[in-house]
């Protein structure tokens, strides 16, 4: 082998590698420790404090309140729209247009911005003149202000984040349904098994991985939540949908808690990480039994 | 073969019983479902198709037709100005220009990086390989909301926070690309590349000859699903410009909401239409490519 020969790869890879290591294991590097020091943006020197910005955190009730509404939101947006997901995917998973046609309409919020997405949802759960208030009237629910009421604000914001992912997550299930191999269901049926049973005994099993795969993307995604925040309600109102990476914004660009914002960083670190470590578990089974 | 016509052959003979047994019962029946199924088709586009119809008539009301309980769907008259009105609000020309710069830009840069990278990991066998895709790994899974403020401070440092290098950088090498691309390299079946080199061609002749146009359709996904991600992104752009001048167009519209005490709608619905309206346009012509880009590029 020449020199060339063993040098090739090495440059061919090295401009990915470099981005890689400078923009996403460097600063992962560099948050760590970050959130050992103490700094404001504006003083030229970080002094050390060890583990007292995790202490704060820990001892914060703000914060308590951080992790308890990105879990309560995640659970809620997981449950919610892969729970919707999974009879939709069953029911639209057939021929024809009008299938088809609504296949590609509920899959459409996917492929637009959530500012738009958040800016119309506004307007419609806009307490005086919105849509959504017009509409539970005839419902016989009395009109709410769904982003300022802290009792309907989360829930409002999943609504907007289910509305966007159902789609999505329901045409995931159907490439799932679609592999099921056909066969499987024609020798059910020789044998007289109800419709229930075929769910129960094929096709939950067999749409087990994509249902996995949602589980795992859905909650990661959920866990990062921002742009929903930043523009339906700011973390508002009292809190109640102010989630971790708002928190860790907030902290870092507002207040300039650069060592405090980054401690709550290095746990978003550390709880992504282990859901990214089940993701790719996942990944490389499918990579290698396929 | 056999086994399973006759399994078929069978099912058909059953369905035909059945068929004659209780067909009236069941064609009414059939009708019914039919017409249930279609009326929860309707609501389900409704749900979802509507917020977009919505958007579009309240940008072309009037102010005080937006003021109106309960809404009034179709403007008296439509009122073209509120674009006009929305685009003036703010340097948009400059905002449309740099989201398109930022997304083509990133788009090249990501095509560059990716498949020298990619085929060097799928056809070559070297030292540091595994640690080196490790790394690719890592860099697929790391999301921008945790690497924002270290980079942000990085680029403060580098004293580049005032131009576009920000924005485009970090997104220079995807490693989602790499990892999408070296599959594909990976499935061209040893005997072509064989062949070709019996043919006396050149790595660069089989790479560009060969490769390439197989991994066409993964090119064409993976673009597809980075310039949507890339027009679309917010909290990036947010984080990273300070600046008018450097704003995108997803900036610039969410600020639009805040311009006034009272949030003019019209006008918003109006900012909103520009900057939805370039993405419905390609939905609407490779609607299949899209899904199958988000979709099929997830679970693959």
């Amino acid at each position: 082998m020449s020199f060339w020969d063993r040098v090739k790869p090495y440059v061919m890879v090295s401009p990915s590698i470099t981005v890689f290591l400078l923009f996403f294991i460097y600063p992962i590097m560099y948050l760590f420790f970050l959130s050992f020091t103490s700094w404001n943006l504006i003083s030229l020197t970080k002094t050390f404090v060890g583990i007292e910005n995790y202490v704060e955190l820990l001892k914060s009730p703000q914060f308590h309140l951080v992790i308890k509404n990105t879990v309560l939101y995640t659970f809620l947006m997981v449950s919610i729209s892969i729970g919707l997901a999974l009879p939709t995917a069953l029911w639209l998973n057939k021929r024809g247009f009008l299938h088809k046609f609504t296949q590609g309409v509920i899959f459409t919020p996917h492929i637009i911005s959530l500012v738009s997405i958040s800016l119309v949802w506004m307007w419609i759960m806009d307490p005086d003149y919105g849509l959504l208030n017009w509409v539970m009237g005839f419902v016989g629910i009395p009109p709410s202000k769904w982003l300022a009421n802290p009792k309907t604000a989360l829930i409002s914001l999943v609504v907007v984040g289910v509305w966007k992912t159902l789609g999505y997550n329901t045409l995931v299930l159907i490439a799932g349904l679609q592999s099921i191999p056909k066969d499987i269901y024609e020798a059910a049926e020789l044998d007289n098994a109800s419709k229930w049973r075929n769910f129960y005994k094929i096709t939950l099993p067999m749409l087990s991985p994509s249902l996995f795969f949602l589980l795992v993307i859905s909650t990661i995604a959920s866990f990062k939540v921002f742009d929903t925040i930043n523009i339906m309600t700011q973390g508002g109102p009292i809190d109640t949908t102010n989630m971790i990476v708002f928190f860790i914004y907030q902290n870092a660009f507002d207040f300039f808690k650069i060592g405090y914002a980054s401690a709550a960083g290095v746990l978003l670190v550390i709880f992504l990480g282990l859901m990214t470590f089940i993701h790719f578990k996942l990944l490389a089974n499918r990579v290698h039994y396929r | 073969m056999e086994a399973r016509e006759r399994v078929q052959q069978s099912l058909r003979i059953r369905k035909k019983e059945g068929r004659i047994e209780n067909s009236k019962n069941l064609e009414i029946l059939k009708k019914g479902a039919k017409g249930l199924e279609i009326s929860g088709l309707i609501i389900l586009i409704l749900i979802f198709g509507f917020p977009f119809l919505w958007m579009i008539s309240t940008s072309l009301k009037s102010f005080s037709e937006i003021m109106i309980f309960p809404p009034k769907w179709i403007p008296d008259k439509l009122m073209f100005e509120n674009y006009i009105r929305a685009w003036n609000s703010g340097p948009f020309l400059r905002y449309f220009f740099n989201s398109v710069l930022i997304s083509i830009s990133i788009l090249i840069l990501q095509f560059a990086t990716m498949i020298p990278t990619a085929y060097a990991f799928a056809r070559y066998e070297f030292k540091l390989k595994k640690l080196l895709f490790a790394i690719t790994l890592l860099a697929l899974m790391i999301p921008e909301q945790i690497t924002f403020l270290p980079v942000y401070l990085q680029m403060s440092s580098w004293n580049l926070l005032r131009t576009y290098a920000p924005l485009i950088l970090p997104f220079a090498a995807s490693g989602f690309g790499v990892f999408l691309l070296r599959q594909t390299f990976m499935q061209v079946p040893d005997e072509i590349i064989e062949a070709a080199r019996l043919d006396n061609a050149s790595e660069w002749k089989i790479m560009w000859k060969i490769m390439m146009p197989m991994a066409r359709p993964v090119l064409i996904t993976f673009a597809l699903f980075s310039f949507i991600s890339q027009w679309n992104s917010y909290f990036w752009p947010l984080v990273m410009t300070n600046t008018q001048s450097l704003r995108t167009l997803p900036i610039g519209v969410a600020m639009l909401k805040d311009a006034e005490a009272l949030t003019r709608w019209d006008t918003v619905m109006a900012g909103n239409m520009i900057l939805i309206a370039p993405m419905l346009v390609i939905y609407f012509f490779a609607q299949k490519q899209i899904i199958k880009a988000f979709v099929y590029s997830g679970i693959k």
